[in-house]
């Protein structure tokens, strides 16, 4: 909800909950900044100080720091109220709105436009999905339209053959020290700058994060994109996408509107030992090489565990991430590749290849420890419940049998487009 | 950064020294031997929802996830080195603080990291069988918590013997997983570490009380100007305050459930509200006066000549030592300590250098009352007249200037008759513990909490209260 105008100058104040804190000063001792102090009775956050960096956050034993209340940016609580206090004060009026500035708590309502797109994506999985249980914690709505993160771009590269009909880039982008904490399958939103035709903003555009958790460099803020130029609508006629053409066509150095991140289902299992059968089309393989990489990186601590990769494209030249692929070792990823349109061969999509591996599939389909992905066009989606339901009935299951089960144990994860 | 790819865990360059790299994987299997065979009684199996440290940066220390406790990555971080870092106390201040021991100090430093070391072990063998009783799968999950990091507590100890102290440090981190605690023959070094736990609320209350004397004494610790000994403590005390959220919320849970049920039963009588199966607040006075007491001890005489050693020579600083405002040297300073002079309890000024032990043992009841008072808001809130309060010093002690005297609560002096004839007004009797150890059944199903105990305000790391913190295989 958007603050009416006499409350235009709300403020999200960070504040420890005094019934809850136990003193350990470990908040205190974290602070980068020392916004955080104490007496002999309360531990209290300098409003002025304070840039909701988060980093107090995970640390806190109790959760108490996790605490956040609406307020009159030239009104916050003062260190003498604070002190004074044995509890929280109630949540007002002003906490139904957006704040328009200072730090974000987190746990902020989804855009309906975020929730729009994500119940479309994932209409495919026949229901709700549950994240896998060994799934990380997601962080989701930390930054919202109205409060957007600026990014900056440090990198964007075409990732398909300068012939090929689809352009499809990697794009870094960097958060600086605003903390942005994604998983492998969660996406942020990007809002293009300047208005639509009707003199409105432009909608947030999701797109899904591909690199792992700890960032595309390591241990730097930053996280990648695959993103593929629209220049044709569904029908296929000539339509410029204003959100995909922005970003493909930013420079090192430009700054970027982002929100997010979302998703806390579509996450990767964390246990060793977890298979992951990924089925991918296009920029689908965003979350997949996400994961891939994860597991990639970790691979020298031997946690177990098979990575199955159907990944399908028109021709070699238009996979992304067709080369760095060709690099990992057979024993790390099982790798299966279908184009559809390589001159003098047969057109070969997905869901053939899932056939042709009938036996792996239906495994991996039973065994709990192994979780399925799909991610890409909405026409692959038929095509391979379709090849499912086929593979379960020539071994005697049952697909519509197994599909609630595979949902209600966080097996099953589909979004398309 | 943590280098995970590794058997070991560490953010010390271990590879980079193959000798102790050796040596300590060499214990890693006694170690594993030792959680096997006195970790959380029949766990190997569960996959609990522990916070584990990918990096010692704020970011990374609380990663949650489920996993087996065997699996847990127990390991070996310090806290960042701090460049060109000084010493802050005693003789050697301004000097640089030191990354190797200096041979003058080598026994005593290993002593003292002996002791410290020794605590870890000792706590996890005390509890060993209480997960067969806990209240909740929330509470077990906390339990487990706290057993992973104390086993993660001794690594960080027997790394320090390894990589410092030779010979006799690695036969010392041998020693660490022989001595078992309440064994007869070979016990645990301090005698706190040998006292049962052998319920729900003497854990809560040993988490409250005797963890935090963990804390003080390894912010002392911190301050050492043994660099590697000073990070080590840092990084153990960010561990460390969980534990002691989860005694102190134990506790106010238990206040709260019992409030409840006198509010509904709109009465007091113990036996109506043991009969209700909740633990009557007098009762919980009692175990807080034994806790209390019984870990007083573990900060040794008022006045002490090795207390002072440790201080000029630099190994063991103040608690905040370089938040307090004076010279750091204390040669002419003062400190007041209690004093026991005929039939009277008095004070008198020592020497602020002997009394460093009283010192650090002040900190601690300052801190102990602060989470009393929060305790006190909880009958406050029901209106029910009753204010929890900290004993007398000198009530129940076994060291120091009153081990050979009765103290009452309030502090007189008792003759032999009147502390027999008094004492279990004070202290919790067999019928109390029985009682208590009456109530302690298992109850596991994901929101369910035994009658005895309210549920958390919050569940863990933002977790629903009824998520599944543990999941038995």
């Amino acid at each position: 909800m958007n603050a009416p105008a006499e409350h235009a100058s709300i403020a999200r104040q960070h504040l420890i909950d005094p019934e809850i804190c136990i003193r350990c000063n470990t908040c205190e001792e974290t602070c980068p900044i020392d916004a955080i102090t104490h007496d002999s009775r309360n531990y209290v956050v300098k409003f002025e100080v304070c840039n909701g960096c988060l980093a107090c956050v995970p640390p806190c034993p109790t959760g108490a720091i996790d605490s956040w209340r609406n307020v009159e940016q030239q009104q916050p609580h003062t260190l003498e109220e604070q002190l004074s206090w044995d509890l929280l004060p109630d949540t007002t009026e002003l906490d139904n709105y957006e704040a328009q500035t200072g730090a974000t708590g987190g746990g902020s309502e989804t855009p309906a436009e975020v929730q729009q797109i994500t119940d479309v994506a994932t209409a495919g999985q026949g229901g709700p999905s549950l994240a896998p249980w060994s799934a990380s914690h997601p962080y989701v709505n930390l930054y919202s339209p109205a409060n957007p993160v600026t990014a900056t771009v440090t990198g964007n590269y075409r990732l398909t053959d300068e012939d090929a009909s689809s352009d499809i880039h990697h794009i870094v982008l960097d958060f600086g020290a605003t903390p942005f904490p994604v998983l492998e399958g969660q996406s942020i939103g990007i809002i293009p700058p300047g208005l639509d035709e009707r003199g409105k903003p432009h909608l947030l555009r999701m797109y899904s994060v591909a690199s792992p958790r700890e960032g595309e460099r390591p241990h730097y803020n930053n996280l990648a994109l695959t993103v593929k130029r629209v220049t044709e609508d569904h029908e296929g006629n000539p339509a410029r996408g204003v959100a995909s053409n922005y970003v493909c066509d930013l420079k090192k150095g430009d700054k970027v509107q982002v929100t997010g991140p979302y998703g806390a289902s579509f996450l990767m299992p964390n246990h060793p030992g977890a298979s992951i059968m990924m089925i991918c089309t296009g920029t689908g393989s965003a979350p997949m090489r996400a994961m891939t990489e994860r597991r990639r990186r970790r691979m020298a601590l031997k946690e177990g565990g098979e990575l199955v990769l159907f990944f399908g494209a028109r021709t070699p030249g238009e996979l992304p991430y067709f080369g760095p692929l060709q690099k990992l070792p057979e024993d790390f990823i099982d790798i299966n590749l279908a184009f559809s349109r390589v001159p003098g061969e047969p057109k070969k999509y997905v869901q053939d290849l899932i056939r042709e591996r009938a036996d792996k599939v239906f495994q991996m389909l039973q065994d709990e420890n192994a979780y399925i992905y799909i991610c890409g066009l909405k026409t692959m989606e038929a095509g391979v419940l379709e090849a499912f339901r086929d593979i379960c009935r020539a071994k005697g299951a049952d697909w519509d049998a197994l599909r609630p089960r595979l949902l209600t144990t966080g097996r099953f994860h589909i979004e398309t487009y | 950064m943590i280098n995970y790819s590794e058997r070991i865990p560490n953010n010390v360059n271990l590879s980079e020294n193959k000798t102790l790299q050796r040596a300590l994987e060499h214990w890693q299997p006694a170690f594993l031997q030792w959680w096997d065979d006195m970790g959380p009684d029949g766990s190997t199996n569960y996959d609990v929802y522990l916070r584990t440290a990918i990096s010692v940066d704020p970011k990374g220390w609380a990663h949650f996830d489920h996993v087996k406790m065997p699996d847990y990555r127990w390991g070996i971080f310090l806290a960042p080195q701090e460049a060109n870092k000084k010493i802050t106390f005693g003789d050697h201040k301004g000097e640089d603080v030191w990354q190797e021991v200096p041979g003058e100090y080598r026994s005593t430093l290993r002593r003292i990291i002996v002791t410290q070391g020794d605590t870890e072990p000792a706590s996890v063998e005390q509890q060993r069988h209480l997960g067969l009783t806990a209240p909740s799968l929330y509470d077990l999950r906390n339990l487990f918590q706290v057993n992973v990091e104390e086993g993660r507590h001794l690594w960080a100890m027997v790394y320090l013997l390894h990589a410092h102290f030779g010979r006799d440090g690695r036969e010392e981190g041998e020693a660490l997983l022989e001595r078992r605690s309440g064994d007869e023959d070979n016990p645990r070094i301090l005698t706190a570490f040998n006292e049962k736990t052998p319920d729900w609320l003497s854990f809560f209350m040993f988490t409250f009380i005797t963890d935090r004397d963990g804390k003080y004494q390894l912010a002392s610790l911190a301050e050492s100007a043994f660099d590697p000994l000073a990070r080590t403590c840092k990084f153990m005390l960010t561990e460390e305050a969980h534990h002691l959220f989860v005694g102190e919320s134990g506790v106010a849970r238990v206040i709260q459930r019992t409030c409840e049920v006198m509010q509904q039963l709109k009465t007091d009588d113990k036996e109506k509200l043991r009969a209700a199966g909740v633990i009557d607040l007098p009762t919980l006075q009692k175990y807080l006066n034994f806790h209390f007491s019984v870990t007083s001890d573990l900060y040794g005489n008022e006045v002490s000549s090795n207390a002072a050693t440790y201080y000029t020579t630099g190994l063991k600083g103040r608690f905040e030592e370089t938040k307090i405002d004076d010279d750091h040297k204390l040669q002419n300073n003062e400190y007041q300590v209690m004093d026991v002079a005929g039939d009277n309890i008095g004070t008198r000024q020592v020497a602020a250098l002997s009394a460093l032990n009283e010192r650090l043992r002040d900190d601690w009841i300052a801190d102990v009352q602060a989470g009393v008072d929060r305790w006190n808001r909880i009958p406050a809130k029901f209106g029910i007249d009753f204010k929890f309060t900290l004993p007398h010093k000198g009530f129940h002690r076994a060291i120091g200037m009153f081990a050979d005297v009765h103290v009452s609560p309030d502090g007189r002096l008792l003759s032999e008759a009147e502390w027999t004839h008094q004492h279990l007004n004070w202290l919790p009797s067999d019928e109390d513990r029985l009682y208590v150890h009456s109530l302690m059944g298992r109850c596991l199903e994901p929101g369910q909490f035994a009658n005895w105990i309210a549920p958390p305000g919050r569940g863990i790391n933002n977790q629903p209260v009824n998520f599944e913190y543990v999941r038995f295989n």
